[in-house]
């Protein structure tokens, strides 16, 4: 009997999770008014969410450009194929590690923070206050939250690709001592606008709704209490690292088969 | 008596199978003092949350000025809400605002008051709790005394007909204590409010409720004014009044006999 309960915990436990995200993710989107308040607090979000991680994503991306520089240098030169280095580093960034790579840093900077600061507002009573003075917080804490996650991650994706570039073409200009023009020039010749700056995009795009969900659900649905948090913390980065995963081989494949 | 602001009828409320409140009647005065005690976990919070709408009852009704809560659309219920001020436990202040903000978030929210008379008013209900020094503290800076002022002026900023406190004394000092109870008087009656404390603090409600509930064993086990209460033999009653260790309310949680339990 016992056992036969736990099968049925383990299938019904995530079907609820799975449907309250669901309904969770249309009030969320039913709460969005772009009236003043509303869109004040998007501002004031996007500086917190966004601005604050400026430097974890600068400084990321600089050295992940280097390294991948590097790395390509390396195994291109067997082939005698290092002025190919500057159109590999750009296509795998636009492509792949931009996206990704700012997706994961952003849920453990910026995911982390709002499922903990939620979770501490629902713990201390906070979001309970606001219900009772007729104040939706959905509408005032979660959405402000949301949205500017999914304005942030594709302008810091951006970024990430601008500063791992730049990264990128100091060390193979000034330390491997590669042409500026052929550098340039390859990477130019190699990149499209619509097959790779454009999925870029789309990517950091789908990875911001993904990562901002996670973190606001993680923390409005935690139990309020401190190991609560913690746990809360744990699945925003934990869930958020495999669902960006997956949906960046099912963009991929999409992008590419069609 | 005037007419009842607030009126729970056969009330009752279960979390799954485990009852918390059953049959519960009780009805509160316009401009009155009500004061809901009992024994902590007996469910007196569950009282409040459910005239609030935040929980719905299991079976009975709760009416507030004539409205049925637990029937009520998500509009209507936040439009209720907006004239009821409710102070909870640890005063909940938004610890990313100061002191004025926090005050003016309702009527921020629920006005389009001009900036100018927002600061008036958020200052003169400051200063009607002695805080208005306070006014560019941060909640980190702040005593639990000062923060359950600051929360008392948070929830009267919009003068609410209907004011509810969870626990407005737990964890103050006396100093503390007697000002909240000071507070709680006068608000009500300079604005001619009607409240609800929700409290174990035997003796201090004693002095300020004009009528007093006492929950034990899921349901209303006396009522009455101060000095009936005090009055009554019901050893429930008396246990709780008298802060009696042991009594109908056991000190032991139930558990298998002690022997058995060491000696195996």
């Amino acid at each position: 009997m016992s056992k036969s309960n736990s099968n049925m915990d383990a299938i019904s436990k995530p079907l609820a999770t799975l449907g309250r995200s669901v309904l969770f993710f249309a009030q969320i989107l039913g709460s969005f008014r772009p009236d003043l308040k509303q869109l004040r607090a998007i501002l004031g979000q996007v500086y917190f969410i966004g601005a604050r991680s400026l430097v974890i994503i600068m400084i990321s991306g600089f050295f992940v450009g280097m390294v991948l520089t590097l790395q390509s240098y390396v195994e291109l030169s067997k082939f005698g194929a290092t002025d190919s280095v500057g159109a590999v580093l750009a296509l795998s960034l636009f492509r792949e590690l931009g996206p990704v790579l700012t997706a994961l840093l952003f849920s453990g900077r910026a995911g982390t923070s709002i499922a903990a600061e939620i979770g501490l507002m629902k713990a201390t009573e906070q979001l309970s206050a606001m219900e009772l003075m007729a104040i939706d917080p959905v509408k005032r804490v979660i959405v402000p939250r949301f949205i500017a996650g999914v304005i942030s991650l594709p302008l810091l994706s951006m970024l990430f690709n601008l500063l791992a570039v730049a990264g990128g073409a100091a060390y193979a200009i000034y330390i491997m001592g590669i042409d500026s023009g052929i550098f340039w020039g390859n990477m130019v010749a190699s990149v499209e606008f619509q097959s790779d700056f454009m999925m870029s995009f789309w990517k950091s795009l789908a990875f911001g709704i993904i990562t901002s969900f996670v973190a606001v659900f993680s923390g409005y649905f935690t139990t309020p209490t401190g190991d609560g948090i913690g746990r809360a913390t744990t699945q925003t980065v934990v869930v958020s690292a495999v669902a960006v995963l997956i949906v960046d081989f099912l963009i991929t494949a999409l992008m590419t088969w069609t | 008596m005037s007419e009842d602001l607030i009126k729970l009828t056969d009330l009752s409320f279960a979390w799954g199978e485990k009852v918390i409140l059953k049959n519960i009647n009780l009805s509160v005065p316009r401009g009155s003092v009500v004061a809901i005690m009992g024994p902590s976990g007996v469910g007196k919070t569950t009282v409040m949350r459910l005239i609030t709408g935040q929980w719905v009852p299991t079976s009975g009704t709760v009416e507030v000025a004539g409205q049925c809560v637990s029937s009520m659309s998500h509009k209507n219920l936040y439009k209720m809400r907006r004239n009821i001020g409710v102070l909870l436990q640890n005063g909940a202040l938004f610890t990313d605002l100061d002191v004025f903000e926090n005050v003016a978030v309702p009527v921020r929210e629920h006005t389009n008051l001009p900036e100018a008379l927002i600061r008036r008013l958020v200052l003169i209900k400051l200063e009607s709790v002695g805080l208005r020094g306070a006014v560019d503290l941060m909640p980190s800076e702040l005593s639990g005394g000062m923060a359950r002022r600051v929360a008392l002026a948070r929830a009267s900023v919009l003068d609410p007909s209907l004011m509810l406190y969870d626990e407005p004394l737990a964890g103050l000092d006396p100093i503390g204590a007697s000002t909240i109870l000071r507070l709680i008087r006068d608000t009500n009656d300079a604005m001619e409010m009607t409240s609800v404390v929700i409290t174990h603090s035997v003796e201090d409600m004693m002095e300020l409720a004009d009528y007093a509930y006492i929950i034990a064993s899921q349901s209303i086990v006396g009522e009455g004014t101060p000095e009936e209460l005090r009055q009554n033999t019901d050893p429930r009653i008396v246990q709780f009044l008298n802060g009696a260790i042991d009594g109908p309310v056991p000190f032991h949680y139930p558990a298998d006999d002690l022997h058995q339990d060491l000696l195996g």
